[in-house]
């Protein structure tokens, strides 16, 4: 059922302030795929190998059992992504605190490297991000780990918020590790900029995917954009829904499993950070994320889409 | 007193009691939905034969976008519980825009919802026990209840019961399936309240000798032509509704008219027969119906009276609050005018029916939530009816609760006064969403209801039962024709430039005595509506004998028996007219474009799905 069952302690299990058989299904299919390596000690320059038996394989979300067992067994760095005031209030055991914003100040791919370093990450140390914008901001920091070559990265099931009101632990120090080398292979596949954006125009194999709100949508996009907006990814329990909806969404849509996806949203590639995990589960292989977005598009003066015939904005009761 | 506290508090305590729920959902047709939409996709379903099925399950194409659709979840009598509107709230957020839209009708409607996504929020809604299912197309619609239904105090018993059987018995039924048009049913309680005149089939509780029946009018409804219904009969017993409805459904499928789309409401079949021999048809039918439907299919219908509710002593000080006693102006705090123009007595002692004042039927997802654990937390039956004026009522509140209720719609931005007033002024979608639409009728419906709040006509009593409606297009939508003041949209060439316009009715009301018609006026620039308005007030006050309402007056001046300065609909107009006049387009572009736009006015139509 879960793939940290040889690591499953009984008492802590007891312990759980919520019932673990309410749990949607999709925590489980999601905790399966959390595979023990054995990890290949060949470059001995690195510190962080010595003592480090065995390395856990994360999924693409990380189930709150399988985070609260790493954490126990100090196997995984938590990556905390709310501001810094936030995550001095409180937050989760262990976590280091990285504010997006910090990480868009300077996201060259050696300052993410650089950034790795001083949290204390190394290679293959799986990382699990969280946030408390509805997995957003997670799934951006996630994204840019994994884009400059750090694969083991997984973001948590749920927020901040949904951690603290089921009365799991939190803490308030200021955690530092020491710091390690992280190499830098970065993982072309998942990135596209304005050009590769416009080069896929008409290819009916390579969808777009717009994970703005509707009427953003509705009032300018990228040409050839499908919208899949932020709203139907997540539900209040979890930053993710359940891979069985995900799918169907998908498929409801008309996208198949094998089509090229590429995401983008306003700005930063928040929104369409957790579309592209959003994907991902739903069993796209090949993801890309527009990460600089709509707004580098129209900076760059590239064609847009409007639709000015309707009222839409009216509906609005705010 | 005591026995109502006593009563109030259990109430509260176990949750309040909560009425037997109908299941109106069924999961298999959001499965079949997804299905067809991927066989239209991939060319395999032909366009004429996808619209018919999409509007029959409740999907309207949305403005110039095929693509998008409005959702119409069809709510019963009115009567929505706090876990749907939660659901709807959740639904909303994720595949529509994050709010929901209180239909005329008593609909609830998502707009802007991907075509794809259509059959995900039916799954939610089933969840729920809510359906979409002949909310659109040729069908019976929505079957109407009155919101005053079971706390009316000049009722003479409550007609939901009813309403919802007729409406479970017909829904999926195969007489409903095909009919050569849309069918609607609306179920008064008193002769003010239901709309029960401009309905193909409307109906009014009434007792003979103790017994219950219902007095009942066919072949009303508002549209490009609209007729006020007539009465079948004196008095039809509560035995033969379920015959009566099913007797005039099926002379409408069987005679109504299949092949001009512009005239085959049931109202233009029995304008063309003659209402004496229609009438004569109905009752025939009616009697074969008796003598030829099967006990099965009788028993499908039945009537669920509400067992767990416990009777309440009826008041009977019911026609007014404390505080309408006082006079009220936009001095007095908010509560008290809160108070005085959206709370009302029921027939129940020390019950109170509050009303949500939304802008044109708008309600945000967290504002519908907010709403949610206050129904449940106050109304001791626990749910909400939907109004016809776009509004919620929340009934069942008990008195000491109303500053409570107050304080918490005055946090989620609920406390708008004015829902009883002249203020509340209806406005179907528009532009904002549909292809029929020429003007933007639902921002003007949002803006006339904040300048006329912000003028304080909520507080004056002149104006209290005025009303004013507002569609888009000739097309009946906003109920413009049972208006004090109703308009509806249009495009006209003024000083060589195209500009949105209103034509504007006067007179109108949707009672069942002396229901009437609208008499059109005259147009007005969409940008002079306000103006205009103001103007008819201003006009009104100058000239009105002493206790005399605007309805009143407007009353007067239709039928040419004014005194003093305006005798007839021609001096209004004459003093009406320089209010209507614009400059020249160049010097003042703004006046000639539709609210909410800034580009150049276009009427730009498509294809209406009113008719499947």
């Amino acid at each position: 059922m879960c793939g940290l069952i040889n690591l499953k302690n009984k008492k802590s299990q007891a312990k759980l302030k919520y019932d673990i058989q309410s749990k949607p299904k999709n925590v489980n299919v999601k905790s399966s795929n959390l595979k023990q390596q054995n990890q290949k000690q060949t470059n001995n320059t690195k510190t962080h190998s010595k003592g480090k038996g065995t390395i856990y394989k994360l999924p693409i979300v990380c189930d709150v059992e399988t985070l609260r067992t790493l954490i126990r067994k100090k196997a995984a760095r938590v990556v905390d992504v709310r501001r810094i005031e936030d995550y001095k209030k409180g937050h989760i055991p262990t976590a280091v605190s990285l504010p997006l914003a910090n990480l868009l100040s300077n996201d060259s791919p050696e300052h993410i490297v650089k950034l790795l370093e001083t949290l204390g990450i190394y290679d293959e140390m799986p990382v699990v991000v969280y946030d408390d914008t509805f997995g957003a901001l997670a799934a951006r920091v996630a994204w840019t780990f994994q884009y400059v070559g750090h694969e083991n990265t997984s973001l948590l099931e749920m927020t901040y918020t949904n951690w603290k009101n089921l009365g799991l632990e939190i803490e308030n120090r200021i955690n530092k590790f020491p710091e390690t080398t992280h190499s830098l292979k970065l993982n072309h596949s998942i990135y596209a900029d304005a050009t590769y954006v416009e080069s896929i125009q008409n290819n009916p194999d390579k969808v777009l995917v717009d994970s703005r709100e509707r009427l953003n949508f509705l009032s300018e996009h990228i040409p050839s954009a499908k919208n899949i907006p932020y709203t139907m990814l997540g539900n209040d329990r979890h930053i993710l829904r359940s891979v069985d909806e995900l799918k169907r969404f998908v498929e409801n849509r008309g996208i198949t499993q094998d089509s090229e996806i590429i995401t983008y949203c306003g700005s930063v590639g928040t929104l369409s950070g957790l579309a592209f995990y959003a994907l991902k589960l739903a069993g796209i292989k090949n993801i890309k994320l527009y990460s600089k977005s709509f707004k580098d598009w129209k900076a760059l003066g590239k064609p847009k889409i409007e639709f000015k015939d309707a009222n839409y904005w009216d509906l609005s009761a705010e | 007193m005591k026995k109502n506290e006593e009563l109030t508090k259990i109430n509260h305590e176990q949750g309040s009691f909560v009425k037997p729920k109908e299941n109106w959902g069924l999961e298999k047709e959001t499965n079949n939905f997804a299905n067809k939409v991927k066989l239209y996709r991939q060319g395999k379903l032909a366009d004429d034969d996808f619209r018919r099925f999409r509007l029959q399950h409740g999907a309207y194409g949305s403005r110039l976008r095929p693509d998008y659709s409005m959702i119409r979840i069809k709510v019963p009598s009115g009567e929505i519980t706090p876990e749907q509107l939660e659901k709807i709230a959740t639904l909303s957020e994720a595949f529509s825009i994050g709010s929901a839209h209180v239909s005329t009708r008593q609909n609830i409607q998502l707009h802007w919802v991907q075509l794809e996504d259509v059959s995900e929020v039916m799954r939610g809604l089933v969840e729920v026990g809510l359906t979409t299912r002949e909310a659109c197309g040729n069908t019976v619609r929505n079957v109407m209840c009155s919101h005053f239904a079971g706390v009316c105090p000049n009722e003479v018993f409550d007609a939901t019961p009813y309403s919802t059987a007729i409406a479970k018995f017909l829904l999926r039924n195969p007489m409903s399936q095909n009919l050569p048009r849309k069918f609607k049913i609306n179920f008064g309680c008193c002769n003010k309240h239901g709309l029960v005149r401009i309905a193909d089939i409307g109906l009014v509780p009434d007792l003979r000798d103790g017994k219950k029946g219902f007095r009942i009018y066919l072949g009303g409804g508002l549209g490009a032509a609209s007729f006020i219904g007539h009465l079948l009969e004196d008095f039809t017993s509560e035995e033969q509704l379920l015959s009566t409805c099913m007797a005039t459904i099926r002379l409408f499928d069987r005679l109504g008219n299949r092949d001009n789309m512009a005239r085959n409401r049931m109202r233009y079949l029995v304008n063309e027969i003659g209402w004496e021999k229609f009438q004569k048809m109905v009752l025939k039918e009616r009697a074969i119906v008796e003598m030829t439907v099967s006990e099965f299919t009788k028993n499908l219908y039945q009537v669920n009276f509400d067992d767990s509710y416990v009777p309440l002593k009826k008041s009977t000080k019911y026609n007014s609050l404390p505080i309408v006693e006082t006079n009220i102006s936009t001095t007095s705090n908010g509560y008290d005018r809160w108070l005085h123009t959206n709370v009302v007595p029921q027939k129940q002692e020390n019950y109170f029916t509050i009303f949500i004042t939304l802008g044109a039927g708008d309600i945000t997802s967290s504002q519908l939530r907010s709403l949610a654990l206050l129904i449940r937390k106050f109304s001791s039956e626990s749910i909400a009816r939907n109004t016809p004026q776009q509004n919620f009522a929340i009934r069942y509140i008990y008195n000491n609760d109303l500053p409570a209720v107050y304080k918490k719609l005055m946090a989620i931005g609920l406390a708008n006064p004015g829902a009883l007033t002249i203020t509340s002024a209806v406005g179907c979608s528009g532009t904002t969403s549909c292809n029929l639409a020429i003007t933007n009728s639902h921002r003007l419906a949002k803006e006339v209801q904040r300048t006329l709040l912000e003028l304080g006509f909520d507080v004056d009593n002149d104006l209290r039962n005025s009303t004013i409606k507002i569609s888009g297009c000739p097309n009946s939508c906003g109920q413009h024709e049972i208006a004090t003041i109703g308009f509806f949209g249009g495009a006209a060439r003024i000083e060589n430039s195209m500009a949105p316009v209103y034509t504007m009715l006067f007179g109108g009301n949707g009672y069942e005595d002396e229901g009437k018609l609208g008499k059109a006026v005259m147009r007005v620039p969409a940008k002079r509506v306000i103006d205009v308005i103001k103007k008819i007030v201003e006009l009104y006050k100058n000239e009105k004998s002493s206790s005399e309402t605007l309805d009143m007056w407007i009353d007067r001046i239709i039928n040419n028996n004014g005194n003093g300065n305006i005798k007839n609909m021609d001096d209004i107009k004459t003093l009406l007219t320089p209010v209507t006049q614009l400059p020249p387009f160049e010097e003042d572009q703004e006046l000639y474009q539709d609210y909410g736009n800034d580009i150049k006015f276009v009427a730009k139509t498509a294809r209406g799905e009113c008719a499947a």
